[in-house]
This record gives C-alpha cells, sequence and structure tokens, in this order.
C-alpha cells in the first residue's frame, strides 16, 4: 500500500502501539490487560507497519523470526515456573522477590513469556498471509 | 516427590522448547533423543515410586484440591506414561535413522515432544476441565504432525482428522459443562463425591455424552471412520507415535470416567460399553480383512483391537479391569511395532499396496520373522504378552458369565490370525509381481522394530511383573475412595 499518509502516520503509531502493549502487559498484574492483549496490540503495530512499508522493511525490525520468538517466549515461562522448585515448592507456585526495590512475582514473569509467544505465534502467522497475499499478484501476470 | 510427578510432563515442554529456540538441524536431532529418553527414564522412576508409595497426587501452583491444578499418578497413569516413554524413544530412534530431512526442519522433534507433553499431561490431570486441555494440546500438535510436509493424502487426511476432533472435542466441553452444572465440581475426586447426588437418568445422558466423546477419539464403533482415512497418510515416523499413543489416551479417559465417576447404573452404562466393544472388534476386523494396502489394514486392526481394552471395561471385575490395562499397554507396544515395519517394508518395495508386494522372506528373511513376532501377538499368540492380554480378557469374561463377548472375543483374535497371514503370504511369501533388486535394510529403521518385538516378546515370556502391575492398577481403578483419599486428603 503506498500512501503517503500511512507511511508518515504508521511511523509515530507504531512506536506508540508498542508502548501501549507494554503498559498493557504490565498493568495486567493487577487490573485488566495482560501479556494476551498486551501481544494483540504490538502485533496490530507491526502489521501497520508491514502494510505502509512492507514486508522485509517490518520484519528487519525484529530480532528474531517470529517463531524462534514463540520458543524463547515459551522458556521464559517455564522458567517462571520452574522458579518454585528452589523453594521446594511445588511447580508453578508463585514466587515473590524484589529487585533494586521493585517488586517482582513470577506471575509477570510468566506474562511476559505469554507476550513473547502470542507476538510470535500471531506475527507468523500475519506474515505467512501476507507473503501469500503478495505473491499472488506475480503469479497472475 | 511432587517433582518427580510433574517430571514427564516438564521433560517433553523442556525439550520442546528447546527444539523451537534452537536451529540447528544435528542439536535438534540429539534433543530429540535425549528427550525421549529423559522421558522413559522418569516414567520408570515415577512408576518404582507409585508401587511403593501408593497414590501420588501433586498441586500444581500450590492452591489446594479441589480448587488447584491437580496431577495424580496412580498405577494406572505411571503404566500409561512408561509406555508412552517408551514408544516415543522408539519412534525417536526410528526418525533419527530415517533422516526426513524436510520434516525435519518444519519442527518435527518439537512437535513430537509437545505431543507427548499434551499425552502425559491426559494420562496425569486429576481435574476433568483440565484433561479437556491436555487434549487440546495434544490435538493442536497432532494436526500439525499430521500435515507435516503438506503432501496431498496429508491434506486430505488433515481435514477430516480435524473435523472429528474438533466434534469431539465440542461434545467433551458440552459434557464438562452439564457435569459442572450438574454437581458443581471439575476434579475428578472431588466430582467422584459428588456424583451420588445427581439424578440417576441425567447421569446416565452424562455418561453416554462422555462415551461419544472420548469414544471419537479412541475410534470405537460407530466412530472409527476417521481413522483408517487419516492416520495411514502420513510417513510412519508420525502414524506410529499417533497409533500407539493417541487413540490409547481416549480409552485412558474411558476407563478413568467409567470406573471413577459413571458406576452408579452399570447394568446400563456398562452394557452399553460391551456392545460397541463387542461391535468395534467384529466390525474393525471385518474391515481390515478387506483391505488391500497395510497401513489402512493395520489401520483397521488398531481400531479393532480398541475393542478388547473396551471389553474389560464394560465387565468391571478386577480381572478383567487388569486384562484391560494390560491389552492398552501391550497393543501400544506392538501397533507401533507394526506401523514402524510397514514404513520399513515401503522404503524396501516402494508401496504399501500388497499386490504390488512380495518376495521379501526372500530377500531378507530376518525381517520375516521380526514381522511376525509382533503379528502373532497382536494375534493373541502364545508366548507373546498378546496372548497374556486375551487370555486374562478371556478369562475374566468366563468367570462373569459373558459368553457373547468372549466368542466374540475368540473369533477376533482367529480373524487377526486370518489378517495377518494374508499380509505375510501377500507381502513376504508370495513372488514379487515384478523383479525388484533387494537392497539393504539400515541397520538404524530396523533396531527400534526389533526393541518392540523383543519386548513383546519379553513380556509374553516373563509376563508376572507387568500383569502384577495390571492388576495393582485394576485394584485401585475399583476402589475409588483410595484415589479420592489421595487427592483430597485423609478428613474427607
Amino acid at each position: 500500500m503506498n500512501t503517503l499518509i500511512l507511511k508518515t502516520t504508521s511511523r509515530f503509531l507504531f512506536t506508540l502501539l508498542l508502548l501501549l502493549s507494554v503498559f498493557l502487559l504490565l498493568r495486567g498484574h493487577n487490573e485488566p490487560g495482560g501479556g494476551f492483549i498486551g501481544a494483540l496490540v504490538a502485533v496490530g503495530a507491526y502489521a501497520l507497519f508491514a502494510l505502509a512499508h512492507g514486508l522485509s522493511a517490518a520484519r528487519k525490525l525484529l530480532p528474531l523470526p517470529p517463531l524462534r520468538l514463540v520458543g524463547w517466549g515459551l522458556l521464559v515461562a517455564l522458567v517462571s515456573a520452574l522458579v518454585a522448585f528452589f523453594l521446594d515448592k511445588p511447580l508453578m507456585t508463585g514466587v515473590w522477590f524484589s529487585l533494586f526495590g521493585v517488586k517482582i512475582g513470577t506471575p509477570v514473569i510468566f506474562d511476559i513469556g505469554v507476550y513473547l509467544t502470542v507476538f510470535g505465534a500471531l506475527l507468523s502467522a500475519i506474515f505467512g498471509l501476507e507473503e501469500t497475499a503478495d505473491r499472488t499478484p506475480e503469479e497472475a501476470s | 516427590m511432587s517433582w518427580l510427578l510433574v517430571l514427564p510432563l516438564l521433560i517433553p515442554l523442556t525439550t520442546g522448547i528447546l527444539c523451537l529456540v534452537v536451529a540447528s538441524r544435528p542439536a535438534q536431532r540429539v534433543l530429540g533423543l535425549v528427550g525421549a529418553l529423559g522421558l522413559l527414564a522418569a516414567a520408570i522412576t515415577l512408576l518404582v515410586q507409585v508401587n511403593q508409595r501408593g497414590i501420588q497426587a501433586v498441586q500444581v501452583g500450590n492452591w489446594p484440591a479441589p480448587f488447584g491444578i491437580t496431577f495424580v499418578a496412580d498405577h494406572l497413569s505411571a503404566l500409561m506414561v512408561l509406555i508412552t516413554g517408551v514408544v516415543a524413544m522408539v519412534v525417536a530412534l526410528y526418525a533419527l535413522a530415517e533422516g526426513d530431512q524436510p520434516r525435519e526442519q518444519l519442527g518435527y522433534y518439537a512437535l513430537c515432544h509437545f505431543l507427548l507433553f499434551g499425552v502425559n499431561g491426559a494420562f496425569l490431570t486429576g481435574d476433568l476441565f483440565n484433561l479437556y486441555v491436555w487434549f487440546e494440546v495434544l490435538l493442536l500438535s497432532s494436526f500439525v504432525l499430521m500435515i507435516l510436509g503438506g503432501s496431498k493424502a496429508q491434506l486430505m487426511g488433515g481435514v477430516k482428522y480435524f473435523a472429528v476432533s474438533l466434534l469431539s472435542s465440542i461434545l467433551f466441553l458440552v459434557a464438562v459443562g452439564l457435569l459442572y452444572g450438574a454437581t458443581g465440581a471439575l476434579n475428578m475426586a472431588d466430582l467422584a463425591t459428588r456424583v451420588g447426588s445427581v439424578a440417576p437418568g441425567l447421569l446416565s445422558a452424562l455418561a453416554m455424552l462422555f462415551l461419544g466423546a472420548f469414544g471419537l477419539k479412541a475410534a470405537v464403533f460407530p466412530f472409527f471412520f476417521w481413522l483408517p482415512a487419516s492416520y495411514p497418510a502420513p510417513p510412519v515416523m508420525i502414524s506410529a507415535l499417533f497409533a500407539g499413543l493417541l487413540t490409547k489416551v481416549g480409552v485412558y479417559a474411558l476407563i478413568r470416567v467409567f470406573t471413577l465417576l459413571f458406576t452408579q447404573d452399570t447394568a446400563f452404562t456398562h452394557t452399553v460399553l460391551l456392545w460397541v466393544a463387542g461391535l468395534t472388534l467384529l466390525l474393525g476386523v471385518l474391515l481390515a480383512l478387506a483391505q488391500g494396502e497395510l497401513k489402512r489394514l493395520l489401520s483397521f486392526q488398531l481400531v479393532s483391537h480398541i475393542g478388547y481394552m473396551l471389553m474389560g471395561l464394560g465387565i468391571l471385575s478386577p480381572l478383567a479391569l487388569a486384562g484391560s490395562v494390560f491389552y492398552a499397554l501391550n497393543h501400544m507396544i506392538v501397533i507401533a511395532a507394526l506401523f514402524l515395519l510397514a514404513g520399513l517394508l515401503q522404503r524396501l518395495q516402494g508401496t504399501t499396496v500388497l499386490v504390488r508386494m512380495g518376495g521379501l522372506y526372500q530377500s531378507h528373511p530376518w525381517l520375516a520373522v521380526l514381522f511376525l513376532l509382533p503379528a502373532f501377538s497382536l494375534a493373541g499368540l502364545p508366548p507373546f504378552s498378546g496372548f497374556w492380554a486375551k487370555f486374562t480378557l478371556v478369562a475374566a469374561g468366563l468367570q462373569a458369565g459373558q459368553y457373547a463377548i468372549v466368542t466374540v472375543a475368540l473369533l477376533v483374535g482367529l480373524l487377526t490370525l486370518l489378517s495377518m497371514g494374508l499380509v505375510f503370504a501377500e507381502a513376504f511369501w508370495k513372488n514379487p509381481p515384478k523383479p525388484f533388486s533387494p537392497s539393504a535394510t539400515p541397520p538404524g529403521l530396523v533396531l527400534p522394530v526389533a526393541l518392540l518385538a523383543l519386548l513383546t516378546l519379553g513380556i509374553g515370556l516373563w509376563a508376572e511383573p507387568l500383569l502384577g502391575l495390571s492388576q495393582a492398577a485394576a485394584q485401585e481403578l475399583l476402589e475409588p475412595s483410595r484415589y479420592i483419599e489421595a487427592v483430597l486428603g485423609v478428613s474427607r
């Protein structure tokens, strides 16, 4: 899609949406929000950017391929579940500790894992669909 | 102790995640095998623990039952997890030797371990709704595995598999919802204490809903049509895993709910089970006899023999239940071996259509022996494990005076032998329709099949330990109070 308005606004919106998604992720601890919904907003940001600037430009903004992100997200969630082992509690028991004066619990870490997993899974689906959509006109011509 | 119980879940999960994170194919191959070996080791330890200390339960997340996430390991669960570990290891060995590069790069090992994660979760969970979630975990992985590589046959089979699985999931969810509405509980131990207060008619209706939901998954009469249409499609390193494990999860769920929850009106529910068992047995084997393609034939044999496991459940005596459990364990080993062999034969002859095969006895006599071991075990000939499984069931049937189902069981044993004999005559005995140049069998592919074949022979010759464990499982199943006590504590 090649319109000047979309290209210009998408740059601003991209940053804003990513900030909003992190806000939603952290807010989810006590109030409505959380990793799932936060990731949906972040996927929205990338999808918008991909529409405006093309798929390869959006891919360049990712540190890892989307499916690899799913793996890392699951790994983060798994680690948060395993913390309880060191305290001799059953799997997935919530543990809270403070890090430089900030109180952090394993549920937050789990939520970050959810965020990465949902983000990677949905983005790989959207990129996959965009790829086929990009390819179709070439094949038709 | 509580961590030992969740190890059969954590090991496949960790392996699957690491396979996703690590990109290199050789590393994934190593991880796949190490994960399977780890699972087997954990499963053996768990069984030893359960055998020594009785039923084990853990509340994941440290919320007390019946509100928390409960995992329970009794003899039945531990045995199922153990054989899952055996099948997983053997299939991992086969996949390593097969070296199907495109499918490995698409994430075969990661998906396999997520599948094992779901299967073990279903075996160990103590909560009916979590059972649904575990079914979804294993179904999602199996959907992707089913169409992995994307050949046309796989997509065709995959669509049928997907549609039927979805239907069964909806049925299951509706049944769980209705049961929750009637009792206000989801934890299975808690449910068991409350189902007595539900109106008998409603409870029987719910039991039939569960029979439909789990029956679709276990592929029993009249819901078995989807299995032979989908299982032969993917390569054997996938379909052997499916054949060994997935229908058994359905059987396990049936055994669990029809011993723990629905035991009020056994004259109705368990008679229905016996009819279903008999019809599954007969129709499955008759349809198997009519097949001209090896993998389809084996799929119908798989369906048919699910009937034996239901037969024991329907009779509901200690010996019969022990027979069911023993049969399920034995069948997981035997059918996985036969599916892997089908893959081996396909590699040698380029086809699994029986008419176009032949001459293998002359070129690979040892392979013929290797086929006969699990084939005889499937038919129930001594000295293989299948013999003891059938012997126990038939003895239990005679004790209970269920002569009709015993007749069917014996008849189906004979017909199975006939069907396996036909395969032997077609694929091994007769002259090949066109001359083929016999290629050497890769030892890496023969080894997994040989392991399973020796296992069925070993269990047959030394049946006492496994039979004893099956009897312990049956004892626990018939005394739900021990299960309830382990989960909810002594006070109730």
